[in-house]
């Protein structure tokens, strides 16, 4: 190695938020929050399956408490904000500046697909995030919309072909996205064992793979008239 | 046998390089790279040419001064193998190889396959050692070190600064190193007092060389000569939240 002068930083000029290990744990956190809504909402979404009256409940209930909606919803916003922010300035950091001139050959040993599209992924759940609240909560999504009758929101929004299809494409990369980042967290806030971590790699991939299947099955079924 | 060289030449740190080819013909199939590197300068040099630059020094796997890479692969297509332990017969008669230095901004190229590695003493120089007082040695029982945490010190200590994990990472991040030498001094006693100071001064030294950050993809430890597990960088920033938690 090289006998360059040495500068040494010292701890007290990159602040936890400058560094590249802090935005990672600002990610890995702010993940687990968001991974919790996409449980909870899944969860909620599912009482389709008992009729209009029981989730048309559940969708009044929700509203019932304004403080608690709103609470959770601009938690959620602050969380998806800070999972955005790091993520861009990571990928600033990883795509243009860290590697100026690429190689001529490379080739990926063992990084899996959905690890290597994080990148990708991510913008088009954002896209469908943003589509999803204006057909369903903002009723602009350019299918039917009455409000307060989700039930019959949910079925005529999926009946068309392109919403469903949109739907279900996002649901698969969602799943993917949860499959490296429900592990990947793990190791960013500092946890990883030999005996422990290639259970939860397994787990991820499990729960990204529940999240797809629970999630489309909502607009297949409406595609196939199982739910009218 | 005979293989087709793709070697990227590159004057100096200064100028522009690019790929050259070059057929190297009657190699020993139990030559190791640098040999074959070693026989292609012999002959450029009596043709006048420009021998090929590469770092190497004890050719023996074990000091970290050599590798490149070799088809897309930090220090070629063997596992657990430098540059200068890999030989030709894992390569099939008239194989073309693509050499060329590792790709980091924080690594430049200095000549041909050579790269300035003066980043990864700097991420050392900020925390990479322990403070103890010189003279006469201690006795050498006197500080208990439990057997698990001495030989995960030792799977650590493995590691020779050789750079493979920074270039074989798509985003050229340097956590499987600086996580190897944190995990290495901090599981020990004597590393113990300096375990936050070191994590934040490392952590903030690699984020200053214009590294990239660790996306767990695990490319780093596929690439690593010396086996260095991704069991590191969780320790890394394990140590790097604690430090952040109680620092004043």
């Amino acid at each position: 190695m090289s006998t360059t002068a040495v500068a040494v930083a010292t701890r007290k000029s990159l602040r936890f938020y400058d560094t590249t290990v802090g935005k990672k744990a600002v990610m890995a956190v702010s993940g687990v929050v968001l991974f919790g809504f996409v449980l909870a909402h899944m969860a909620g979404n599912l009482q389709i399956y008992e009729g209009p009256e029981k989730l048309n409940a559940y969708a009044k209930l929700l509203r019932a408490m304004p403080a608690a909606l709103w609470g959770a919803r601009l938690t959620l916003l602050l969380m998806v904000v800070l999972h955005i922010w790091s993520s861009v300035k990571l990928a600033l950091l990883n795509k243009l500046e860290a590697r100026p001139t690429g190689y001529v050959r490379h080739k990926s040993q063992t990084a899996g697909y959905a690890a290597r599209t994080m990148y990708w992924s991510g913008p088009i759940i954002l896209c469908f995030v943003i589509y999803h609240l204006m057909e369903f909560t903002l009723g602009v999504g350019g299918t039917p919309y009455q409000e307060g009758n989700v039930y019959a929101n949910v079925v005529a929004g999926f009946k068309v072909l392109p919403v469903s299809a949109f739907y279900i494409l996002s649901m698969i990369l969602l799943g993917m996205h949860l499959s490296h980042g429900l592990s990947s967290l793990f190791r960013s806030l500092g946890f990883d064992h030999p005996r422990y971590t290639p259970v939860i790699k397994h787990l991820a991939i499990a729960i990204g793979t529940l999240i797809v299947i629970g999630n489309i099955s909502i607009p297949i079924s409406v595609l196939a008239g199982w739910v009218k | 046998m005979k293989l087709i060289l793709h070697i990227w030449r590159q004057k100096n740190a200064a100028s522009a390089g690019r790929m050259v080819r070059y057929e190297a013909g009657d190699m020993n199939p139990d030559m190791s790279m640098l040999e074959a590197l070693d026989v292609l300068n012999e002959r450029l040099i009596e043709k006048g040419e420009e021998p090929v630059a590469f770092e190497h020094d004890c050719r023996e796997g074990i000091c970290g001064s050599c590798g490149f890479m070799i088809n897309g692969v930090a220090h070629g297509p063997q596992r657990l193998t430098t540059t200068c332990q890999l030989t030709l017969r894992h390569f099939k008669d008239g194989d073309e190889l693509y050499l060329e230095p590792w790709r980091a901004k924080a690594f430049p190229v200095l000549k041909d396959l050579m790269v300035d590695r003066g980043a990864f003493d700097r991420i050392i120089a900020a925390g990479g050692y322990i403070s103890v007082s010189t003279g006469s040695a201690p006795d050498g029982n006197a500080i208990p070190v439990a057997k698990d945490n001495a030989d995960r010190a030792m799977d650590a200590a493995a590691c020779i600064g050789c750079g493979a994990c920074v270039a074989a990472c798509p985003n050229a991040a340097a956590a499987l190193f600086t996580g190897a030498k944190i995990t290495h001094l901090g599981l020990l006693p004597q590393g113990e007092p300096e375990r936050h100071e070191r994590a934040l001064n490392m952590v903030a030294q690699w984020n200053i060389e214009g590294f990239g950050a660790c996306t767990n993809l695990g490319e780093c430890e596929a690439a690593c000569p010396k086996g260095i597990r991704l069991e590191v960088i969780a320790r890394m920033n394990h140590d790097y939240l604690a430090a952040s938690c109680h620092r004043r």
